[in-house]
């Protein structure tokens, strides 16, 4: 591998570490609602924050691109910041894995807090504890399952993408080329080789991520037990 | 003295709760109905976990919930302790845990109890680095409770504790509940549809139906009131408390009662101690004059104060005083008629069989 392959590999594990740490502080809230609101609100959040599962990535990289280029609603706040343009930025491409890998920290989170139901807050609530109290005594540690594998699974899932990476961040080496684009490149390049070690890292890398979760994963802990 | 007030409204379309209570500060009360009666409705509104639009409960001084002037403290601002049907100890944390998150989040000058003595006192001294899964059902409950005390409540609330454990986990935790009565001096509400839980646990009796209370007074009072509902007269019988006051030669004992005395099988209990006797109506039966040559024990003098009838086509229920004691004797119309047992009636009392609660 050439220095070109361990900047991506390194460019790729920066951008999934730091979408990944979004998601955990913006999901909680979102899936902590999702999870305990009765309002008629919840449908339209819910299809909307799964709409990454069901679109081309294309075609949310195309809307980002026009949010955020310089005539988009985004690009003129962020003009009007002094921040310049986000698109073919680490930044932009930070914002648009965020949008794109949403659902894959939403699901899993969700379904923990939904399985935790009612009965362990009342409980806290008599024996003195506070509800942000109670969040992080009860809900998180019961959520564990559930936080690991909304982490993982977005973390993953931030390192796959490709497509909304092209549209939003193109291909700058160093700033915005990933592995999933490198390996185009090579390809591209008739150098199957260099292909061949990014994309067996790839598929070792995606084995054993699917192999902590099916492994750890809540449900089929219950299942062998049941 | 925190003399407990509660008035609660709640109305759910096809069920309304409706309640005005004002209850002992000490001892047990007792909420007893059949399911849906809102008993667990009732307890839920009192800890504040379900919010009555039109809502009052105090507890002495101490005001927790008064809606017309907009106060309602929050279920984790309140000093009571809560015991849910089933035991709903935290998963991911070990008995120990399970008793300190309640304990560790009061201050220090208001801690009653130590955890090492209460775990004593429930007997789970030795589970405490257990995680909750692998406790039986008994001891579950038993954390719980500890769990609860450890808040030092100033009010204990119980959800039928014993509902979802068979009849020798029951058995099993019984005495513990006894001595909470005996050593605590809180008052404690507990929720039960089992006749035989509340007739040795509780001093004050709640029949509550639909959603309304029907009595409210004390237990030995209660009981021996054959004017309620018949749902509730179908186990008619009351409840004694007696004193034991000697062992005799033959192997019986003696328990002293206000206005009589009765005699059952040997009892251990040290003389003096106090014991809860039951008797059923249907175990009791009556006589115009002094039975003699009868096997039959222990034989009263009363006087009838009335009768009525019962769900049972051709039966009626007697309610009679022994000095200042009522009991109650299930017998048939006809014998009522034939003996013409009518309320000032004085009837010899037959008491075919006693169960001691305690």
């Amino acid at each position: 591998m050439n220095a070109q392959d361990f900047d991506a590999i390194w460019l790729t594990v920066k951008l999934a570490s730091t979408v990944t740490v979004f998601l955990l502080l913006i999901g909680t809230p979102i899936s902590w609602w999702l999870a305990r609101t009765r309002s008629r609100l919840k449908g339209v959040v819910s299809a909307v924050v799964a709409l990454p599962l069901v679109l081309p990535p294309t075609v949310l990289g195309f809307y980002l691109l026009l949010a955020m280029g310089p005539n988009g609603p985004v690009g003129h706040i962020t003009q009007a910041l002094g921040l310049g343009v986000l698109p073919f930025t680490f930044p932009g491409l930070v914002i648009a894995s965020i949008l794109y890998s949403f659902p894959f920290m939403i699901q899993p989170l969700q379904n923990a807090f939904a399985a935790i139901g009612d009965r362990p807050l009342e409980v806290a609530a008599t024996l003195r504890a506070s509800p942000w109290n109670t969040f992080w005594s009860v809900v998180v540690p019961l959520a564990r399952p559930g936080f690991l594998s909304g982490t993982i699974l977005a973390f993953a899932h931030t390192v796959g993408e490709f497509g909304v990476v092209l549209m939003i961040g193109g291909n700058i080496p160093g700033r915005t080329r990933v592995v999933s684009v490198q390996i185009y490149d090579h390809v591209e390049a008739l150098e199957y080789t260099q292909g061949h070690w990014l994309a067996a890292c790839m598929m070792v890398f995606s084995f054993a991520v699917l192999l902590t979760v099916y492994t750890f994963n809540p449900q089929t802990v219950r299942g062998r037990e049941a | 003295m925190n003399i407990v007030r509660a008035t609660f409204r709640i109305d759910r379309g096809d069920f309304q709760l409706e309640v005005d209570l004002t209850l002992p500060g000490r001892g047990v009360t007792a909420l007893f109905g059949h399911s849906g009666s809102g008993k667990t409705t009732l307890l839920r509104a009192i800890a504040g976990l379900e919010r009555a639009k039109l809502g009052l409960f105090s507890l002495g001084d101490t005001v927790w919930q008064d809606e017309s002037r907009d106060i309602f403290v929050p279920t984790h601002l309140r000093a009571l302790g809560y015991v849910f049907q089933e035991a709903s100890l935290f998963e991911h944390l070990t008995v120990k845990g399970n008793l300190e998150f309640g304990l560790k989040r009061i201050a220090e000058p208001k801690r009653r109890f130590n955890l090492f003595e209460v775990a004593e006192l429930l007997g789970i001294g030795n589970l405490l680095e257990r995680r909750p899964v692998s406790l039986s059902g008994g001891e579950r409950q038993r954390v719980a409770i500890a769990r609860a005390l450890l808040t030092a409540p100033q009010l204990l609330l119980m959800d039928e504790p014993l509902a979802s454990l068979d009849l020798k986990r029951k058995l099993e935790i019984l005495p513990y509940l006894e001595r909470l009565h005996d050593e605590l001096s809180i008052p404690i509400i507990y929720v039960s549809h089992s006749p035989d839980e509340v007739a040795r646990l509780a001093d004050h009796l709640v029949l509550l139906d639909e959603g309304k209370v029907v009595a409210s007074g004390l237990l030995t009072e209660t009981l021996a009131r054959i004017d309620l509902p018949p749902t509730f007269a179908d186990d008619a019988g009351v409840v004694l408390e007696t004193v034991l006051s000697s062992n005799e030669a033959d192997s019986l004992s003696r328990l002293d009662f206000q206005g009589g005395s009765i005699y059952v099988g040997q009892r251990y209990e040290a003389l003096g101690s106090r014991l809860r006797c039951r008797i059923h109506a249907r175990d009791v039966s009556l006589a115009l004059v002094k039975p003699q040559a009868t096997s039959i024990l222990n034989i009263l003098e009363g006087r009838v104060t009335s009768v009525v009838s019962t769900n049972t086509p051709g039966h009626v229920l007697v309610q009679l005083y022994v000095g200042p004691t009522p009991i109650v004797a299930r017998i048939t119309e006809r014998s009522r008629r034939d003996l013409s047992i009518q309320p000032g009636s004085r009837v010899w009392v037959q008491i075919k069989s006693v169960a001691i609660l305690a």
